[in-house]
C-alpha cells in the first residue's frame, strides 16, 4: 500500500512538521504555465500595441497560446487542494489579506479579456464560417457571431480599436497576474529563500522570456509542420526580445542572490551550504549556466555576426528551448528549493520527486503538455494562420 | 445660466483638475483605509459574545501560554497527551506540540539539536507512537543542555491568518488562532507562512491543522491537555486579563522572551530559560 504521506530525509535540525513537503511539482508547474501565459501575451502586445509589424506571423499564435495555457493554470492548484470542491470559497468569500485569494478574480478577468480579444480578432472569420458552414458547426459559428454579421470596413476598423484597447489593458493584466504570483512567494517572510521584494519582478521577467521562447519554438515547429519557410525577420525579432529580457532577468536574479548573501542574515550559512551543495547543479549549472548564460551568449554571437538562414533558426530554437528549461528550473528551485531550506535555518531537507501519483512528475508533465493539445484543437476551429479571414493588419 | 462648454479653456481645465484632485483624494483616502486592513487580519468572523458555547464569552478572555524551559525534563508526556487529546496522526512527522533538546558539547562549535521525531529517538522508543529522548550523549562532555517545548504561538499578527485565502483560519476574540475544518480548502499556504513550523497537513481530513491550546477545553474552564500532563509545571496557561492567573504571574515575575520577534507576529507564547540558538 502506498504511504499516505512521504517524509523527506534531512540533515541538521529541522522542525518535525517540516519533514513533509507540502508544495510539490504541481506548485512549480503553476507559476511556470502562468509565466508562459504572460510571456506569450507580451508578444501579442508587441504586435497589437507597439506595432512590431515583423511579429505578425506569430500574433494570433501568441494570443491563442496565451489562452490555451491560461485555461490550464488553475488545474495544478485544483489537483493540489485538499478540498478542491471548496475551491470557490476563496472567490465567494475571499480573504482580502491573502495574496492567494485574489487569484480567482485576476485569472477570471484575464480569461475574459483574452476571450474578448480573440473574438474581435477572429470576428471576420467567425462571420464567414457562420455564413458558409452548415449543420452543427454552422450553428456553433452562428452563436459565436453574437448576432453581428457586419464586417464592413467601418466595423472592422472599430474591431481593431477594440483589439488595441484590450491589448493595452491586457499588458498590465497579464503581467500583473504573473507579478502577483511572484508576490505570493516573495511575501512569505517565514522562508528566507522566498522572502524578497525582487521576487515579483524576477518572476515577471522570467515569465516574459519563457513565453517568448515558447512562441519561437512553436513558430519554428509549426512552420516545419506546415512545410513553409520560417519568416526570418519575425524569428529574429523574437530572438532580440528574448535576448534583451534574458539580460534583465539574469541581472535581477543575480542581484537578489547577491543581496541575500551580502546581507547575511540569520540562516545564511545554511543557504550557502545549500547552494554550494544540493543546489549547485540545479541552480548554477542547469538554471544559470546552461539555461541562461548559454542562450545569452549564443544569441549575442548570432546578433553580432548577423547570422541568418538555417543557422539562425537552429540557434534561436535551441536557445529558446534552453530558456524554457531554465525558467522551469527557476520555478523548481524557488518552490522546492525554498522548502528544502529549513525554517530553522539550521537544517536541509531533500525532496524526492515521485513519478506516479497525484503529486508526481507524470501529472506535472501532462499539465504542461495539455495546453498544446488544446491549442491544436482551437486551431481547427480558429485557424491561426488564416490570412484571408482575420484582421490582417495591426492597428 | 452658463453652459459648461462655453467656459474659457483655462477655467474648464481648472474645473477638470479640481475634479481630478477630488477623485485622487477619494482614492487616496480609500487606500489609506484599506492599507491597515491588508496588513493583518485581527477580527474574528463572528461578532457575537457567546462562542463557541452559549455560556462562554470570548470577549472576556485573553489567553496566554508560558513555557519555563528551565523546568522541562523532556519526558514528552505533553506530546503524548496532545496526540491523544486532539487525534493528531500517530507518526513521527506531524505534531501540534513537540519538545526540542539542545546540547552543547565541549569542543563542538555548534549546539546539537533534536526532537522526539529524530530517527535515533524513534529507534530508542521502538515506535512512532511512543516518544523518548535517546540517551545519545551519555559518553560526551556536555557543557550545557536543556529542553524547549514548542507549540502554536497564537500570534497577535498571525502570518497564517494573513495568507489564508478563504478566512478558514482566523483569530478569535480571546486570542486563539483557529481553523474552520469545514471551510479550509487545503491549499497549505498557511503551513508555508508560519515561521514556527507549527502547522501540518492532515491528509485524512484534507485540511491544515495545528495546536489551538485545546480550545475545546479552555472554553470550559479546563487547562490544555499538555499543561495537565506536564509533571513539572513547565507549561503555564491562563487568562492574561486575570492579573492573578498563572500566566499573568509568570509574565510579571520573569523576564520573558518570545520566538522570532523580528517577524512582527507578536506571539502570545512566552518563554523563560531559552538560549540564543532557540528559534
Amino acid at each position: 500500500m502506498e504511504a499516505l504521506i512521504n517524509f523527506a530525509p534531512y540533515t541538521g535540525w529541522v522542525y518535525p512538521n517540516e519533514t513533509v513537503f507540502e508544495w510539490s511539482i504541481l506548485i512549480a508547474v503553476y507559476p511556470y504555465i502562468t509565466g508562459l501565459v504572460a510571456g506569450a501575451f507580451t508578444v501579442s502586445s508587441l504586435y497589437q500595441v507597439f506595432g512590431f509589424e515583423r511579429l505578425k506571423p506569430v500574433a494570433h499564435l501568441a494570443l491563442l497560446t496565451s489562452f490555451s495555457f491560461m485555461v490550464f493554470v488553475p488545474l495544478p492548484l485544483l489537483i493540489h487542494l485538499g478540498h478542491a470542491e471548496r475551491a470557490f470559497n476563496a472567490t465567494i468569500t475571499p480573504h482580502l489579506t491573502s495574496a492567494m485569494a485574489m487569484f480567482g478574480f485576476f485569472a477570471s478577468f484575464y480569461v475574459f479579456l483574452l476571450l474578448l480579444e480573440i473574438w474581435f480578432a477572429y470576428r471576420p472569420y467567425i462571420v464567414d464560417q457562420a455564413q458558409t458552414k452548415t449543420g452543427l458547426l454552422g450553428r456553433f459559428y452562428k452563436v459565436l457571431t453574437l448576432g453581428s454579421y457586419d464586417v464592413s470596413e467601418k466595423t472592422l476598423s472599430w474591431d481593431k480599436k477594440w483589439i488595441f484597447a484590450l491589448a493595452c489593458i491586457g499588458i498590465p493584466g497579464a503581467h500583473g497576474l504573473h507579478g502577483y504570483v511572484g508576490f505570493m512567494y516573495g511575501s512569505v517572510k517565514a522562508r528566507e529563500w522566498w522572502s524578497s521584494d525582487l521576487m515579483p519582478v524576477i518572476f515577471l521577467f522570467s515569465a516574459i522570456i519563457s513565453g517568448v521562447s515558447l512562441l519561437a519554438v512553436l513558430y519554428v515547429v509549426t512552420c516545419k509542420w506546415r512545410k513553409i519557410p520560417v519568416d526570418l525577420p519575425c524569428l529574429k525579432t523574437l530572438a532580440y526580445t528574448i535576448w534583451s529580457f534574458i539580460m534583465v532577468a539574469f541581472v535581477l536574479e543575480s542581484l537578489e542572490f547577491g543581496s541575500m548573501v551580502y546581507k547575511g542574515r540569520e540562516g545564511i550559512d545554511m543557504i550557502m551550504q545549500y547552494v554550494t551543495g544540493p543546489l549547485l547543479v540545479p541552480y548554477f549549472v542547469l538554471q544559470f549556466a546552461i539555461g541562461a548564460v548559454t542562450p545569452l551568449l549564443w544569441l549575442s554571437y548570432m546578433i553580432w555576426r548577423g547570422t541568418t538562414g538555417r543557422a539562425l533558426v537552429i540557434g534561436v530554437t535551441v536557445s529558446a528551448c534552453l530558456v524554457l528549461f531554465s525558467v522551469f528550473m527557476m520555478r523548481w528551485n524557488v518552490v522546492i528549493g525554498g522548502q528544502e531550506i529549513s525554517k530553522t535555518g539550521k537544517g536541509l531537507l531533500s525532496y524526492q520527486l515521485p513519478f506516479f501519483g497525484k503529486e508526481g512528475a507524470l501529472v506535472g508533465i501532462l499539465i504542461v503538455l495539455a495546453p498544446f493539445g488544446l491549442l491544436a484543437i482551437i486551431n481547427k476551429f480558429f485557424p491561426i494562420w488564416s490570412e484571408k479571414t482575420t484582421h490582417s493588419n495591426h492597428v | 445660466m452658463t453652459n459648461e462648454n462655453s467656459k474659457p479653456p483655462v477655467t474648464a481645465r481648472r474645473a477638470f483638475l479640481t475634479k481630478l484632485g477630488g477623485a485622487g483624494a477619494v482614492v487616496g483616502a480609500a487606500s489609506l483605509g484599506l492599507a491597515p486592513a491588508l496588513a493583518a487580519k485581527k477580527e474574528a468572523p463572528a461578532e457575537g459574545a457567546s462562542f463557541p458555547t452559549k455560556d462562554y464569552d470570548w470577549t472576556k478572555h485573553k489567553w496566554g501560554f508560558g513555557v519555563d524551559a528551565t523546568k522541562c525534563i523532556g519526558c514528552l508526556r505533553c506530546v503524548e497527551a496532545c496526540k491523544t487529546e486532539n487525534n493528531v496522526p500517530h507518526n513521527a512527522h506531524q505534531f501540534r506540540t513537540w519538545v526540542e533538546r539542545y546540547v552543547k558539547i565541549e569542543g563542538d562549535e555548534h549546539v546539537h539539536i533534536d526532537s522526539q521525531s529524530d530517527p535515533v529517538n524513534i529507534a530508542a522508543s521502538g515506535s512512532e507512537k511512543e516518544f523518548r529522548f535517546a540517551n545519545r550523549y551519555k559518553d560526551a562532555k556536555v557543557e550545557k543542555a536543556f529542553f524547549v517545548p514548542k507549540l502554536c504561538n497564537q500570534c497577535s499578527n498571525p502570518s497564517c491568518v494573513q495568507v489564508c485565502p478563504t478566512g478558514a483560519t482566523y483569530r478569535t476574540k480571546d486570542g486563539v488562532v483557529l481553523i474552520d475544518p469545514t471551510y479550509c480548502i487545503g491549499c497549505r499556504y498557511c503551513i508555508q507562512a508560519c515561521p514556527y513550523g507549527v502547522r501540518y497537513f492532515n491528509e485524512d481530513k484534507g485540511i491544515a491543522d495545528k495546536c489551538n491550546w485545546c480550545y475545546h477545553r479552555i472554553t470550559k474552564g479546563l487547562n490544555p491537555a499538555c499543561v495537565e500532563a506536564c509533571p513539572v509545571g513547565a507549561r503555564i496557561f491562563g487568562d492574561q486579563n486575570d492579573k492573578q492567573s498563572p500566566v499573568s504571574l509568570f509574565i510579571r515575575n520573569n523576564r520573558v522572551d518570545v520566538l522570532r520577534p523580528d517577524t512582527g507576529n507578536a506571539p502570545n507564547l512566552f518563554y523563560v530559560g531559552i538560549d540564543k540558538e532557540v528559534n
